[in-house]
Formats: structure tokens, sequence, C-alpha cells
């Protein structure tokens, strides 16, 4: 496999083979030495048309584990606008001959456009809403470490799904396993149309009361101005993760964030920080996995 | 240089007439149109000299000239977009003898200084008739009105904005009260912007697995519901550019059952594909209004059978490969259509959805009567405008291989049924069987 542009494109099997890697990873990670020698001489690229921090910091300490030379690239959109197309990039990187793009870009498809342009592995850390594929990948490594399994689980996804590349790519996981999967929230953040196998709740509790998992997703700030949801605060009211949850959660339900999260939006701080949440876990797990998805990888012959 | 035809089956719409005719061009004009009571078959060796032509057009077709009503010439402005030259070069392959181009060009179509220079452009290099149809507002910016009297004085034949919608009723309420002194009919691309907002294809479950952005046929059909409206109040004629959903086509129904003023038109991508065209992010596919889905592909098809549609149009809008050539969300919409219209639309014959008759009639006499164009159609004493044309004749398109500058088309590696093979327009003779 050259490319990871999405979960869509892959199957459970080559699924389960990542998490497989990323399980004798995480046993590297926690030696005393936590560098591998495996992919020493080779370079990656981290090109980031986003800011981000967690992602770029997690992949780029993956690159270093696994002794790849780093690069950061980050562009800002604005010089975007003003000339170079996302080809033209692509080109100036490719004559740096690098081996491992890892890429964030606000347009949908763009990992795809970029994958199929260039011989070097492209990897996707978010294209637009589309797919964030290596935060489903950690997503699933770690409910796999607690629940030791995919398979006859119930998944609620909490939040604004619509603009949601997380819940895509989760989706798409998820759904190659069998798993019911519940998507919870306000109309206006949820799909008009929902895939056939999809269960809408409008109502929290409802959505979530028989489920193994919560995933929640972050709130942008300015979906407010949207129109998408009249504020914070009435949002929290209706659809954030609040102590009274733990009333009519499944005793031995998991909660997850991709992060970072708001609290008082999405969760409260008695969630947030309660033996239920495995948020940390996500973080550390991150790692591991975006390490098992680069190995796994080969870059073709320039 | 003396053409003859013969054999060929005639439809003409204009003149009403079908049969197996002979037809004799001289330097241009239509000198002899002779109907015979069969084929007779031909025995003698044709001519092919400087001073004469012989055709036999045994198993062909004649058909006025075709025209669209919804063409984008690019020209002045998007040179290398499209031209004049080349947009009307692509126009006579397709089988279209008459083009008439919207106005969002740079400067904007929306002074008579503009519309002189297009046609003055179209007369020294283009190589059909090129009818302009001026902006309704200025700077297609939905404030002032643009003068179109003197637009209409100047050649223009019908007003639209098109690509930029009139957003404010009130502006588009006047529109098609002062369009009634002019005489010259308002094309609406309806689309309500801050419902389609940044949307890049049809919304639905497609739109939301792909990740992209979708666009509500809410966004389309508010709007033909709007200038329906309008139209009822201000009696002024309304025409509705590429109707792409369901809903409108019940609208527009509902409008003609009572009498309001409103035309229609739909454009081969419509009748032909659903967004499932767009599913590899396929920027050659990205449009507006955009591919929507089964329902609507049946529903337009069934309007163009009820008579509830009037006209096919190309909306051809050619696009440079450095604006195709990127991420689907930043792709500019619109496809290469000259080239492909003619036989994607035969394709409704084919299929038994339109006769061969109602289907030229969308390409030919609907379009004149809406935009008040004269044609004559083929017969003694007129200039020749004409087409031939082998319904079943197979091809493949190749995009490589179009006259238009555009290769952005969806279309390129299919195999088509039926093919203009000439085109005759006046003294130009544009023979595509050497193309094959």
């Amino acid at each position: 496999m050259k490319d990871l542009v999405g979960i869509k494109e892959l199957s459970r099997q080559t699924i389960e083979e990542i998490l497989n890697t990323a399980k004798a990873f995480k046993e590297v990670l926690q030696r005393d030495i936590k560098k591998v020698p495996t992919l020493r001489g080779k370079t990656a690229i981290n090109l980031f048309f986003e800011p981000s921090t967690r992602t770029r910091t997690s992949f780029e300490l993956a690159e270093k584990r696994l002794s790849l030379d780093v690069l950061n690239f980050s562009v800002s959109m604005s010089s975007v606008v003003k000339g170079e197309t996302l080809y033209d990039t692509l080109k100036t990187i490719e004559a740096y001959n690098v081996d491992y793009i890892v890429m964030r870009h606000s347009s949908s498809g763009a990992a795809r456009f970029v994958a199929e342009h260039t011989p070097a592995s492209v990897i996707n850390a978010g294209d637009g809403t589309n797919e964030h594929p290596t935060q489903a990948l950690l997503d699933a490594f770690s409910i796999l470490e607690v629940k030791g399994r995919l398979d006859g689980l119930k998944i609620a996804i909490v939040g604004d799904i619509l603009h949601s590349r997380v819940a895509r790519s989760n989706l798409y996981l998820l759904s190659k396993f069998d798993t019911q999967i519940n998507f919870v929230g306000p109309p206006t953040l949820l799909p008009s149309d929902a895939p056939d196998n999809v269960r809408i709740f409008y109502d929290l509790r409802e959505g979530i009361s028989d489920v193994d998992v919560v995933m929640l997703l972050r709130i942008q700030l300015e979906r407010q101005k949207g129109a998408f949801i009249p504020s914070l605060k009435e949002y929290f009211h209706m659809w954030g993760l609040k102590r009274h949850v733990f009333s009519y959660l499944k005793e031995d339900a998991i909660v997850m964030h991709p992060g970072p999260m708001n609290r008082g939006v999405e969760i409260s701080t008695e969630v947030a920080d309660s033996s239920r949440s495995i948020i940390l876990r996500q973080v550390t797990n991150g790692i591991a996995t975006r390490m098992a998805v680069i190995y796994f990888l080969t870059p073709r012959e320039a | 240089m003396i053409i003859k035809i013969y054999n060929a089956h005639l439809i003409d719409p204009f003149t009403n007439k079908e049969g197996i005719v002979d037809i004799v061009i001289d330097k241009g004009i239509i000198s002899k149109v002779r109907f015979k009571s069969k084929y007779q078959p031909f025995a003698k060796n044709l001519k092919n000299s400087d001073s004469t032509l012989e055709i036999d057009a045994k198993d062909l077709y004649v058909f006025p000239g075709l025209i669209d009503m919804h063409t984008h010439l690019r020209e002045p402005g998007y040179e290398y977009k499209e031209t004049i030259r080349t947009g009307t070069l692509a126009a006579v392959r397709g089988g279209f003898t008459s083009v008439c181009c919207m106005a969002n060009t740079n400067p904007v179509n929306d002074n008579p200084e503009v519309t002189y220079y297009i046609l003055a452009k179209a007369k020294e290099e283009g190589n059909c008739d090129v009818f302009p149809i001026g902006a309704v507002t200025k700077g297609q910016k939905s404030e002032e009105l643009s003068e179109m009297a003197m637009l209409k004085e100047a050649g223009c034949v019908a007003f639209s904005d098109d690509g930029m919608p009139v957003m404010n009723s009130m502006v588009m309420r006047r529109a098609l009260d002062y369009s009634k002194s002019v005489g010259a009919p308002i094309i609406s691309h309806c689309e309500d912007l801050s419902l389609s907002e940044d949307g890049v294809m049809n919304e639905g479950k497609l739109s939301f697995l792909m990740g992209l952005k979708g666009i509500t046929k809410a966004s389309e059909e508010v709007m033909v519901a709007r200038d329906i409206i309008l139209s009822k109040y201000s009696k002024a004629p309304l025409h509705i550019a590429h109707v792409s959903t369901q809903g409108s086509v019940e609208l527009i129904k509902y409008a003609k059952q009572h009498g309001i003023p409103v035309t229609a038109e739909t454009c081969p991508h419509y009748f032909t594909l659903t967004e499932e065209a767009v599913k590899d992010y396929n920027t050659n596919a990205k449009m507006n209004p955009p591919l929507r889905s089964e329902e609507d592909k049946e529903a337009i098809k069934e309007a163009l059978r009820d008579g509830t549609i009037d006209v096919i149009a190309t909306d051809h809008a050619p696009h440079h490969i450095d604006e195709k050539k990127v991420p689907f969300q930043e792709a500019l919409n619109g496809i290469s259509g000259l080239e492909t219209a003619f036989a994607l639309s035969l394709g409704l014959v084919h299929e038994g959805v339109l006769t061969l008759k109602q289907l030229i009639e969308k390409l030919t006499v609907n379009p004149a009567k809406i935009l008040k164009i004269k044609k004559e159609g083929i017969k003694e004493g007129a200039s020749a405008d004409l087409i031939l044309v082998d319904i079943n004749r197979k091809w493949r398109v190749d995009k490589d291989k179009l006259a238009s500058l555009g290769k952005n088309t969806p279309f390129d590696g299919w195999e088509l049924t039926g093919k203009v093979l000439i085109t005759i327009k006046g003294k130009k003779f544009f023979d595509m069987r050497e193309l094959l």
C-alpha cells in the first residue's frame, strides 16, 4: 500500500494488520530506549495547510521514533491564495526527494489529489470535512485495548457530525466491523440524509443510554455564528456530557474525545476527568498508531 | 461553389416539413429543395471538384442548424479558456450554427460596447451566428439594471446574470417589468446563494460520505418558485436556465398550467449523469447546478417528453486545465458541452423518450421562438444553415480532439451514438467525416 488517504478504501483485514502493528510499536514505546532504526535514512515531511499542534506533534514524534528525518512545512492559506497551487507546492516538495508526506489541508479530497500526483507515500492528517484516518485508527486501537473487541459494540458519536472528518473516518472504520452506530446531536449538525447503517438521535439520553462507547466531537466555536446552534451554553445544556449521564450510561461505557476538548461545551470536567474517560490514552496511542501507519506504507520508486 | 445533397431525410420544424429531399446550395444560398417520394439509388460517380461537391446522403438526416441558447464563449476577458473563434468552431462541429453567449465575460456584457465587440469579433473570426445575451444588472451585481433597451438594439437577444443570480427580489421584479418594454426575455439562473452557500455538489448521502459540502435542491427550487411568482405578477416572459431537479420541474409545470409565461431549458448532463459521476472527486463533473439524483434525472426526461421543458441547451462552460487540476472543492464549475450535447441528446431518441422531431424542435424552433431569433429553415432562397447527421454512427469522445479549448468533459472516453457529419452555414462548409 502506497498511501493512507482514507479509511473508506481500506479492508477490514488491512485495518486489523495496522492495529496489530500498532500494538507492537506500543510495546516499543514502553521501553527505556523508544527509538527503532526501522526507517533510518528516509525522510518525512509534515505538510500542514491548516494550523495544528497536536496532530503534527504526534506525527513528528512517531516519525522520530522510527528514525526518519523530519521536515515541517507549514503553509498559511493566505500565501496559497496569493499564488502557488497545491500541485506546484507538491512538485516543489517532491524535488526534495521525500519518502513520506503527512498532509493536512482544508479541502476534502486534497489528500487523494496529492497521492495521485506523487510517488511519495501520502498520509492524510485531515482533509477538509472528509477524513482523518489516523484518528479513527487510534480510536479503534484504544477501544480494542479497553474492550478487547470491536464486533458487537454499540457506539454513539455525539456532536458536530456534519463538519467532522473524525466522525466520517470513524463511521467508515466501525462500519467494517459488526457495530451499531448512533449519531447524536442537533439536527443542524447531523447529515440531512444519513447513511443507511446509522441511527439518528436528537435526544442525548436516547442516543447514548445503551452504548458501549461515547465518542464526542469538538464543537467549533464559530458554529453559533453560522446559525447551526443558538449558543454554546444551549449546546452544553442539551448535548454536553455532564455528571448526570452516569445515572443512565452503561456501567462499563467509555468516553472518548479527539481533542482539543472544550470543557463546559462538549463535556463537563467531572466526566472528562472520570475513570470512564480514555481521552489521554487516545493521545498516547496516537503515536504508536501513526508509527504503524508509516511503517505499513511503501513509497513508489520515483 | 455548388453543393448538391441527394437523398437526405429532412426534418425541419421551421417549415414544418419532413421527407426525402435533394438540396442544392449555390454560394451559400439554398437554390433548390426537391421532395421525392422515395430514395433513388445513386448510380453515377459523385463529383468532388473545386466548383461542385455532391453528397449522397442516403441514411443521413438533414436538420436546420441547431441553436444553443446557453453558451459561454469567454471572450472578452477569458481568452485562455475559450475564444469566439474556438467556441464557434466547437459549435459547428457539434451541429450548432447559432450560439447565444452569456454575459459573464470580463468586462461583463452589460453595455452596448461589449455587445458590439462580441459581434464584430464573431463576424471576423466566428464560424457561426453569435447572439449575445446581455446582463440583467450592471456588473451582474444585482443592484442596478443594465441598459437593456440599448443592449437589445446592439444585438442582445435576452438578459441574464447567469452564474450570478439576481438575489435581490425587488431588482428581479423590476428587471422583469422593464424587460416588457424591451421585448426580450429574462433568463434566470435559479440559485439562492444563501442556501447553496459554499456547497460543491448535490446535498445528500453521497455528499456526506465524501465530506463535501452539499447544495440543497431547495437552493434551486426556492428561486424557481420566486421567479415564477414574479413573472406571474409582472406578466413578463421568464426563461428558467439549466433545470436540474424534480421539484423545479413540478413548479414549472404548475406555472405553465396557470398560464404564467414561463419557459425552461435543461442540459444533456442533467438527463445523462447523476451525482455518482463526482464520486472519484472528478472535477470535470463539477458544475452548477450540481448533478443530482436518479429521481431528478428521470423527472427531467419526463419533463422533456411532456413539454414542461422546452429547450435543450449546452451550458458550454470551458475552463483551463489548471482550473480543474486542483482539489474538488477548489475546482471551477462547468463542462465543455458543445461537441457532445447533440449526441447525448440523441440518446433520448434512441431510448424512446423523445421522437426525433421533438428533439430537433427543442434544439431549433423552440429556442428561436423564445429568443425571437429569425430563422427561415431549409427552404429555397434561404441562407444555408443546416446539418447532415448519421443518428446511428458510433464514435468515441476524446477530449484532446475537441475544437473547444475547454477539455473539461466528464464524457471523455464515452462511446456515443449519433454524429454530425457535415455542417453548412452560409458559404462555410465543415466536414467532420475527415475527423472520424
